[in-house]
Order: C-alpha cells, then structure tokens, then sequence
C-alpha cells in the first residue's frame, strides 16, 4: 500500500462521511455545507485521478455555481435556522433497506466481475487535448453535442425565467 | 375489347347517375330539378350502349353463340387455384338481359319524369334506380358466382331503399323490411350455396365451375357426388341453397310474401323491380348455373318445377281474389315467374331438350315488356284515380285511352292470345311441359286460364263498370312523359314475340329452331278465351254476381283472399315460436349471462380500483421508490434468474 | 490488500450513489431532494471517469460525458429551482408531502 492508495482512502472517507452527513444532517443550511464538502472531495478524487481540468470544472461549476444556487434558494425559502422536520421512522427503515440492498446487490456485482485491464497507455487528459476534441467536427470531436449543449443552456436559462417569472402582471393587466 | 368499352359504359352511367344524384343531388338546387333529366339521359346512353352490345353479339356473330369473358381482374386471390375475379361474361343470356334491363329501366325512367314529378326527393328517387340499374347490370354480366352474390346484394339494397322510398308511411318502412328480410334469409342459403359448390368445384368462375361441375369425368364433380350430408349430396345441397337464393329474390313459395308488400314503394318502381328486373334475378340465376343443374342433378331440377307450377298456380288463386290493383299484379309477377321457373325444371340440356330453358328466358323477356307495361298502366291509373282499389276505379276507357289501348294489348299479351308476345312465350313453355311432364303441363294449362281470368277482371273493372263518382280528373291521363313509355312498350308488346328466340338463347349455344305447332295452340288459347269471356260476364257491368259467387264459395274464397293465411303463419312461426322459444332466451342469456360477466369484470375493476389506488399517492418519494423496488428486481432478474 | 483498482473506485461510487439515494427518500424539503440527486449525479461521473482511466485511456469519452453532465446538472438545478421558487410561491412551502396534488 503506496501513499496514492492511502490518499485514496482517506478521499473516499471523506466524500462519503460529508456525503452522509449532507443527507442525515436536519439542519438545511448545513446540508447544503456539507454537500459543498462532499463536491470538493469529489474534485480531489479527480486530482488523484490526474484529471486537474475536470477537477477545476468540478470546482468551478459544482462548488461556485450549483451549491451557491441552491444556498440562494435556501435563503429565499426557508428559516435556516430551524430543523427540518422529522422522517417518518418506517420511512427512513424503508430508505434505508433500499439503499443498503441496492449497496450489497452491486457491490456484490462489482466484486463478482473481473474487469480487464488496459494499462498500456496513459489517459492524455491535458487541456489542450481536451479542448483539441472538443472543437474537433471530425471522427471522435465533440462539436455537434457541444453545440447541442450550448442550445440547452440557452433554453434552460429562458426557461428558468419564465418559470420563475412573477405573475402579477397578468392579475392586474 | 370494343365490347369491354361497351360494358364498362353500360355499367358506368347509371353508376355515374347514382353519384352524381345520391352525393350532390340534396346539395345543388340546379340537380335537385335537373334530376330526372339527368338520370333519364345517363340511362339513355346506358341503354345505346347496351343496344350496341347486345344487337352486335346476336347479329353479327355465327349461329353458334359462344360464351365469351370480356375482362377479368383478380380481386381476392385466395389460394394457388381459387380467386374472386371481378369480370364480365357475355352470351346470349346476358346480352338478352342487358337489353332488357336497360330498356325498361329507362322507360320507368322517363315514365317517373311524369309519375314523381312533384315529389320531394326527386333527386334521391333517381339516384336509388341508378344505383338499382348498375347492380342488376353488374348482376347479369358477372362472370363470378361471387360477384354474382356482390351485386345481388347491391340488388337488394336498392330494392330495399325503393321499396321504402316514402319512409314516413309506416306500411311502406315494414314492407321494406320485409322484402329485405326475407331475402337476405334466403341469400343466406345463396350464400352457403356458393361456398359449398366454389369448395368442392374449387373455383368460384361461372365458366370453371360449369365445365368442372357438369363434366362427370372431373374429380371436383367425383369429389362433391361424393360428400353428402343428411343422406343427400354435397351437389344437391349446393344447388338447392343456390336455388333457395334465386327463390328468394323471384318470390317463389314460400319465400313469396315480401312481393305483394312491396307494392308500397312508388309504381314506377314496381314496374322496374317487381315485375321486370329483380324479381326475374332468381330465374337468371338458374338459367346461369343451368348445364350444373340439367347435367349433374336433374332431380333438383324437378324440385324447381314443382316449386314453381305451384308458386304459379297458388298465385293465380291469390290473384283473383284481390282488389288491390297493385297487388293483384305482383300476383301475376309471382305466378309469370313460377311459368319461367318450371319452364327451367322441365327443361333438359342440349339441342331439342333445352327448349323449356329458351322457352323460359323467352317468357322472361316478354314478360318484362307486357309486365312492366301492366304497373306502368297501372302506376298512370293510379296517378288519375288517386287510389290502388279496384272499387274506386271503373269506366276509365274514356278518361284514358292510350293507358287504355296499351293495358289492353298487355292483358292480351299475358294472357297467351295471339298475335302478342306473351302467347309465344306461354307456348313454348306450354309445349316443354307438355313433352316432359304432363302434370305439369295441365296445372300450367289450369293456371293459364286463371291468368287470363284476372287480368280481365282487372281489365274490366278498371276500364269499364261504372264510373265511380270519387274520380277527380284535373290533370288528365298524364304528361307526355308518361304516355310514351306506355305506347313503347305496348309496340313491344305486340312485336317481340316474333323474335325467333330460341335461336339466338339456348342451352348450349347452338340456336334451336322455333315452330309452332296449330294443333297445340288450340287448348291454351281457348282457355285464354274463355277466361276471358267469362271475366266480361262477370265484370265488364258493376252487378252483384261476382259477390254471389264468392259468398257461394264461402270459406275456400276467404282462404283464398287471405293470402292463404301464409303470411300469418309466418307470423306464427316468429311470433309464438322463434320469439318465444329461441329469440327471448337468447335474449335473457345476452342479458344476464353475457352482460352480466361483463358487469362481474367491471365491478370486481371498481372493487379492486378502491384498494390499488392508493398507489397513485402523489408522493414523489414514494414513486421513486416504486421505481427503484423495479429496477432492483429486474437487476436480480437478468443477474441471477435469467443468467 | 489489493492496490486501488477499478472495483475500489466503483464501490466508491456506489457508495455515494446510495446515500444519495436514501437522501431522496428520506428527505422531505425539495432543496435537500436536490441535493441527493447532485450526489447522484457525482458518482455516476466518478463511475465514468473510472472506466475510462482504467478501461479506455485511449479515447476521452468518458471524460467528455464527465463534462457535458456537469453543463447539463447546472441547467437542471437551475430549472429546479425555479420551480421550487414557483411552488414555494404559490403554496408557501417546499415539502414535498405538500405537493401531493397529482393523484388518484
């Protein structure tokens, strides 16, 4: 067991302990905390991976953006200060036995299957051939979903506007 | 292939005229009043197209008439060898009917320019003979036993529709359902008919069927001799259903009692249907299976006699008892038909043997004529007098000589006097019976003078008696429109029955040659004669004798006048026995039991609905984890069962 | 002990998956409902990204999926929270027990 193998554990028990805290914690705002925690330990996994541009997206977007959305909401919606309000006891045993049936089925699977391994090559995520493909309209390019992409955060955003659009016009027109 | 044109355009106007009046002739005012013109003309052009066929087949072609297949589409293909076909068979049976169909459909044509000229539906009324004219066509010139059914069906319909063309009187809507009834059952034995001989003859083409059918070397005809059912054989059974069918649409007995009713429809077109056209449809048909018949079963071909000398005799009865001008021709229709009928049953195949059969197409074709003549007249007495019973008619000679001179030369002629066309017909026919089956040929003989005695009753009750003061006389005899139609027919009447006929249609083709036998004429004509003489005696003045005499005859002349009481044992037969026997229980059974198991699945629904429906909770957590539950047992599914 | 591998990664992921998982189930708020499926959405890109470091590292796909999911996860939070900011308009609360009004 090699230093990478002891950070990866340690990563892991750091995405899952903020993971389970995220979802078990009763206090919203610091789910959403710990949520944040768990998307940064994701991006760390990404560095081990030696994925640096996908961890910086994971970063960038996750962390800066989506966790900052949904704190937004909270302050827009809830007393943050107040617990949430309790689950059901027969319902968190249910979720709970889903969850862990689900864990054990797969884990079972995984641990079934022996995967092949293809170690002849190192993966060559740098950025520049990252971005290379990514603009590449040939064989093996991403320029058609890129595309469809950008057309799906432009609808996304009109779409946000209009759902969240206030209504009042229409009562006093 | 200049025929196929001439086919397909003799088939196509009336079609058109259908069309174009049935779509559009509610809808445009302009062929709201157009219509009878319209239909008149497209019924023309059919007729010179017809004319054109038929005269070239019968002129220019060597004495033997040969069968011939203008066209034939593949419609249904059911197997390597058995298909529907679609196509037109000419010879010189259809030919013939395709002249007289079309002929005396126009002259009810014109003659309903006159007839219906104020009625409201006018445009719907010519419509309903288009369509009726472009099914008989379709029927004669069928080359298919099933396409034969097809366009007898069309037939039905459109009998059907103008049978209750005045919808809103309640007779007319229950004769209409009669006639439909009553004919669709015995299509039903057609229909079996067809399937039974198609199966066994293993093809549905009249040409392949005869020659398998009638050939005894064949295997088919080994095949079906040898199936029987009930003791009787697959053959016999086909023919007699075949036979039930065509009894069906010419009234014989006992599928007789929708003809009299049907008189409710408008006159014309009893004169088109019920005397000239449809009704000859059950004759055609068994002129059109005729060598199956006279070759493989010749016994079935007695049945058919007897059928039709007594459908012949029991008519004529009726029909001196009733005074219902109308009625009293359908009688005469049935009883003219039961002659054509037996004609067929004592005819044999070949030469000198088929002469019953050239006898019976040849009375078809003067009967047409001389018949439909007849209800013309009568449709133009009616239109004067307002009324269908004798009792308000009389002294009408006066009034409406040319409806007068022609219904004259029409009695003559269907009573077997000579020189007029119904007499050589009535001879022919007479003299086959005479050489195969005297009985036959005395009850005919009897019949013939029965025939001669009603018409002139009618005759002399209409025109001559005493005039009855109920008549009102504004408008005259009739339009011009009216009057021809009658002074056409009365020519053909008179002249047709000089056509040498039996040598253009015969059996097999090659012609036989007519002669009339003096000797022979002198018993029929005589009794025509007297049948006459003996209806002035009691007729020509309003007296009391005839009353006399039917009280003198008591309950037989009561029997007579209902009918026979036939029609009330049919109403026994549904009423007491088929409603309360087989149709109520089927009924109780559709409701309690059928239904009910229905209604059983639709509670036990609703009853399990209340428990399953909490299912559908609205809680999205609880569908995901309905979803998951899903995917978990699918997993394990495809992982461990199913691996 | 083995060396990390694949198996130890998708474990992880699993893990992750699960408690995101029981996160959905259990949680009652719409927000916190979210975020489960943010969790969700994570280890399936550490499952993809796994399979393409250690199956196919001759081609980016996994990567690139990776990426796309990103862009399209905030799209769809995005959206989410307007409706969330609608519903909390109109019944003045996020509870999910409160939006129950699509039933039988």
């Amino acid at each position: 067991m090699d230093f990478k193998d002891i950070f990866f554990y340690l990563i892991a028990i750091y995405i899952l302990g903020t993971g389970i805290m995220a979802v078990s914690t009763r206090k919203i705002f610091r789910a959403s905390i710990w949520l944040l925690f768990s998307l940064i330990g994701i991006a760390a996994f990404y560095f081990w991976l030696n994925l640096e541009f996908l961890a910086a997206v994971q970063v960038a977007v996750y962390v800066g953006g989506i966790v900052v959305l949904i704190i937004f909401s909270i302050f827009l919606t809830q007393k943050t200060g107040n617990q949430m309000a309790k689950t059901g006891t027969q319902q968190t045993i249910f979720a709970a036995l889903a969850s862990l049936l689900g864990f054990a089925l797969t884990a079972y699977l995984v641990y079934q299957h022996h995967f092949g391994s293809n170690q002849t090559q190192e993966l060559d995520a740098s950025i520049e051939n990252i971005g290379t493909q990514m603009l590449n309209p040939g064989d093996g390019g991403f320029l058609l979903p890129f595309e469809a992409v950008s057309m799906l955060l432009l609808s996304a955003l009109i779409g946000c506007i209009v759902i969240a659009m206030k209504i009042k016009k229409e009562e006093t027109a | 292939m200049q025929n196929t044109n001439l086919v397909l355009l003799t088939l196509a106007s009336p079609l058109l005229a259908f069309l174009l009046l049935g779509i559009f002739g509610s809808s445009s005012n302009w062929l709201k009043k157009g219509a009878g013109i319209i239909g008149t003309l497209l019924m023309a052009v059919s007729f010179f197209f017809a004319s054109q066929l038929s005269l070239a087949y019968f002129l220019n072609q060597t004495p033997n008439h040969t069968q011939q297949i203008l066209f034939s589409y593949t419609w249904l293909q059911f197997g390597s060898g058995l298909s529907i076909d679609m196509g037109a068979l000419l010879d010189a049976t259809s030919a013939m009917m395709l002249l007289v169909v079309t002929f005396i459909s126009l002259m009810v044509h014109v003659f309903s320019l006159g007839y219906m000229h104020n009625d409201e539906r006018f445009a719907s009324y010519y419509a309903y003979l288009g369509l009726f004219t472009f099914s008989m066509l379709g029927l004669v010139i069928s080359a298919n036993i099933f396409q034969i059914y097809m366009f007898w069906e069309l037939v039905g319909v459109s009998s059907f529709l103008l049978i209750g063309y005045y919808f809103n009187k309640q007779s007319a809507v229950a004769a209409a359902k009669k006639a439909f009834i009553v004919t669709r059952f015995a299509d039903l034995g057609f229909l079996i008919g067809i399937l039974t001989l198609g199966y066994y003859g293993e093809s549905f083409d009249f040409l392949t069927l005869i020659g398998r059918l009638s050939d005894v070397q064949s295997p088919q005809f080994a095949a079906i001799g040898v199936a029987s059912f009930a003791g009787i054989s697959a053959l016999t059974w086909g023919l007699l259903l075949v036979f039930m069918g065509g009894a069906g649409k010419s009234a014989m007995f006992p599928l007789h009692i929708w003809l009299p009713d049907a008189m409710e429809g408008p006159t014309p077109v009893s004169a088109l249907i019920h005397a000239a056209t449809m009704v000859v449809a059950g004759v055609f048909l068994v002129a059109r299976l005729f060598p199956i018949f006279a070759i493989a079963a010749p016994h079935t071909l007695d049945i058919i006699a007897y059928i039709g000398i007594f459908s012949a005799l029991f008519a004529a009865l009726i029909a001196c008892t009733q005074t219902d001008i109308k009625r009293v021709l359908a009688y005469s229709t049935m009883s003219q038909i039961g002659f054509m009928m037996f004609a067929l049953g004592v005819s044999g195949y070949g030469a000198e043997n088929g002469a019953g059969f050239s006898a019976s197409l040849f009375h078809l074709f003067t009967h047409a004529f001389f018949k439909s003549l007849l209800f013309l007249g009568a449709g133009a007495i009616i239109h004067y007098v307002h009324s269908n019973e004798m009792e308000d008619m009389g002294g009408l000679r006066k009034h409406m000589p040319i409806t007068h001179i022609s219904f004259l030369i029409a009695c003559l002629a269907i009573s077997g006097i000579p020189p007029f066309a119904g007499f050589f017909s009535k001879e022919a026919i007479l003299h086959a019976a005479y050489q195969s089956n005297p009985a036959i040929y005395y009850m005919a003989l009897f019949t013939s003078f029965l025939t001669a005695f009603y018409m002139f009753r009618l005759y002399f009750s209409i025109f001559w008696s005493t005039q009855k003061a109920a008549q009102d006389n504004a408008h005259g005899e009739g339009t011009w429109s009216m009057k021809i139609p009658l002074i056409l027919l009365a020519i053909a009447s008179v002249l047709f029955g000089f056509i040498p006929f039996s040598e253009y249609v015969s059996t097999d083709g090659k012609p036989i040659a007519t002669h009339l036998d003096v000797l022979f004429s002198i018993a029929p004509v005589t009794l025509g004669v007297l049948g006459i003489l003996l209806a002035k005696q009691l007729y020509q003045k309003a007296s009391v004798k005839p009353q006399k005499i039917a009280l003198a005859l008591g309950s037989a002349y009561g029997f007579v006048k209902n009918k026979f009481y036939i029609d009330e044992v049919y109403q026994y037969i549904t009423k007491k026995m088929l409603f309360a026997w087989v149709a109520r229980p089927a009924a109780w059974i559709d409701k309690n039991i059928i239904d009910g198991f229905y209604l059983l699945l639709a509670q036990l629904t609703q009853f399990s609905s209340v428990y399953i429906k909490g299912i559908q909770s609205g809680k999205v957590q609880a569908y995901a984890m309905y979803f998951f539950a899903g995917i978990l047992s699918l997993a394990s599914l495809l992982f461990y069962v199913l691996k | 002990m083995t060396p990390v591998g694949l198996p130890h990664i998708l474990l992880l992921s699993t893990a992750l998956f699960f408690i995101g998982m029981f996160g959905f189930f259990t949680r009652r708020n719409l927000i916190t409902m979210l975020m489960s499926l943010e969790l969700m959405l994570n280890s399936v890109n550490i499952n993809f990204v796994a399979f393409n470091k250690y199956l196919y590292p001759q081609n980016l796909s996994g990567v690139f999926f990776v990426i796309f999911i990103i862009t399209i996860a905030a799209a769809e939070a995005a959206v989410a929270i307007a409706i969330i900011i609608n519903l909390f308009r109109s019944s003045d609360s996020i509870d999910v027990t409160d939006a129950e009004e699509m039933k039988f």
